[in-house]
């Protein structure tokens, strides 16, 4: 494979309710869910099918206990919060205090620039529709990954990868590059430790997080490969990888490159192709310690005792990746491997060249030569409050008050994507996955859908006694190719199913 | 910005005109830097939140995944 794959992004957003600074942030989140549902979800609203679900299935090989795991692990239970499908066939809920956005599945890194962006714009419009409520008060969100006082919450990737891959090799593999890859796709951050309170401004906002190599955990004791196993396709044939040790990016450039290269080198650890060992000494550290160097001249240690910078450690995983893309495809490399490499190789240069050529691309540096302009036009010192607010205010969705957005405004920082093409996600599915199917059914059928889930729509149809299921464990089918003209021809859920189960 | 800085120059017509003017040169390019500096920092404070230290104190969050 190239950077193509089924895969996709959950976000978790800040979210503060101005003026409250002691407002239950799971009501706050609820009402911005439920807001946006009861103002685009037509007719009735379609449940969350938690059937599939088994968060605690570890890819390891074994289940852990209900009862000995934490409650914030056990993200299957409906606890009644809001949750609502999307026509584009993504998800919208509630999880622990944060409203969260999960993109419908897709096949691109361009896809998943663009499905998570309209998430972005799904969540403003949500917020604003909240406001609207008679007396409501302000709710604003965040796209970051902590409050810098202890607390932190994800913005998690999805990567379907073959059953047959040994678990040892990811982690193996793949440890490596999570523990580097933050030099281009880490968001930023103002402060060290996970309470902040050390002084200085660090790549990462969720390297101070993260406390082990592999475990299920997701929400204490983070671990760089999280062992999650729930494929949510057919398990015999596929793993979902469920990373969770990205950032959260404004950036469509970082988004982009992140997801991008991850595809790629998660290609070549399917294919065997990876023969260098480049096991870091003490991964959890390395990954520290390589955040909080902003001048990228801080050296870990590999296990065959060579010292690499964090960017030397990427040029590794980018040299591989070019003889990888050149002996499977050649000149035949689809347009976005070959520019994924491309930009790849363009920003891993520059970083060593001059990182601060990279404000009009990456999250950490754009905000870092904001606050270092900051910095020497008022001579503000590293605990000043202005810094701190300048890290949560780059994120803040709103356009008009989203630093990034001000930055995007002024032409200063690059764009992959129009308004246009972003905003039409917020309500079309992508083509190519079964969240077409999803995303259609409930744009064209919602009065007869019961529920819906990442593999299955379950009908409730007029004078038929049970409900009926439409299994989608195929990621792949029920495609627009698959079910673009049926859906078309059908004006009714019921001709749908019909058609479907004859 | 610190790619405007890098232009090259290489034709002598340019070697010429920084010959001529090198000092004018430099100087005009400082200000024009100084000048995008100040115009975004001028942007930026006035939507900055307008007490930061209060606006810190707030930013509270439950943990997540």
């Amino acid at each position: 494979m190239s950077v193509r794959r089924v895969m996709g992004t959950e976000v978790e957003y800040g979210i503060s309710v101005q003026g409250q600074p002691t407002a239950n942030p799971m009501v706050a989140s609820s009402q911005v869910v439920n807001a946006y549902a009861t103002a685009t979800v037509r007719a009735r609203r379609a449940r969350w099918d938690f059937e599939e679900e088994s968060p605690l299935r570890d890819a390891r090989g074994f289940d852990m206990s209900r009862q000995i795991a934490d409650p914030t692990q056990l993200t299957d239970e409906d606890l009644g919060l809001a949750n609502v499908i999307l026509t584009n066939g993504a998800r919208l809920y509630v999880d622990h205090a944060h409203p969260e956005y999960s993109t419908p599945e897709v096949v691109t890194p361009l896809d998943i620039v663009r499905w998570d962006k309209a998430g972005e714009q799904v969540m403003l419009d949500a917020a604003r529709r909240a406001q609207q409520l008679p007396g409501s008060p302000q709710i604003v969100l965040y796209k970051n990954n902590t409050d810098n006082k202890g607390a932190s919450y994800g913005a998690h990737e999805n990567y379907l990868m073959r059953r047959s891959t040994p678990f040892a090799d990811i982690v193996r593999h793949l440890t490596p590059f999570f523990v580097s890859r933050q030099v281009f796709c880490g968001a930023g951050r103002v402060g060290r430790g996970q309470d902040g309170r050390g002084e200085g401004f660090q790549i990462s906002q969720r390297a101070d997080f993260f406390e082990v190599e592999v475990g299920l955990e997701t929400t204490l004791k983070r671990p760089i490969i999280n062992t999650r196993d729930e494929p949510h396709a057919d398990p015999e044939k596929y793993r979902r990888l469920h990373v969770i040790i990205g950032d959260a990016n404004l950036s469509e450039i970082a988004t982009y490159l992140k997801v991008g290269t991850t595809s790629l080198v998660l290609a070549m650890i399917e294919d065997r192709f990876i023969s260098r060992d480049l096991t870091v000494d003490g991964p959890v550290g390395a990954l520290r310690a390589i955040s909080h160097d902003p001048g990228l001249r801080e050296v870990i240690t590999l296990a065959d005792g060579r010292r690499l910078t964090g960017i030397q450690l990427q040029l590794e995983y980018l040299d591989l990746a070019k003889k990888y893309v050149e002996d499977r495809y050649g000149a035949d490399a689809d347009a976005q491997t070959v520019d994924v490499l491309a930009r790849w190789e363009d920003v891993l240069g520059r970083l060593e060249a001059d990182p601060m050529s990279l404000a009009d691309q990456l999250d950490w540096v754009a905000k870092l030569k904001l606050i270092e302009q900051y910095r020497s036009r008022d001579g503000l010192a590293w605990n000043d409050a202005k810094l701190q607010l300048i890290d949560y205010q780059y994120s803040d969705i709103r356009p008009e008050k989203g630093l990034y957005h001000r930055l995007v405004g002024a032409g200063r920082i690059q764009r992959l994507l129009t308004d246009d093409e972003v905003d039409s996600a917020m309500t079309n599915p992508p083509a190519e996955t079964r969240a077409y199917f999803r995303g259609r059914c409930l744009e064209k059928y919602a009065p007869d859908i019961a529920a819906a889930s990442w593999d299955s729509v379950i009908f409730d149809l007029p004078g038929r006694e049970s409900l009926q299921r439409v299994p989608t464990i195929d990621p792949l089918r029920g495609s627009k190719a698959h079910v673009g003209a049926l859906i078309d021809k059908c004006a009714t859920a019921d001709e749908l199913v019909r058609a479907l189960t004859r | 910005m610190a790619q405007e800085q890098k232009q090259p120059r290489k034709s002598d017509e340019a070697d010429e005109a920084t010959e001529v003017a090198p000092e004018s040169d430099v100087a005009e390019r400082k200000e024009t830097l100084d000048d995008d500096v100040d115009a975004i920092l001028d942007e930026i404070d006035d939507v900055l939140e307008t007490n930061a230290e209060d606006f810190v104190k707030s930013f509270i969050q439950k943990g997540g995944q």
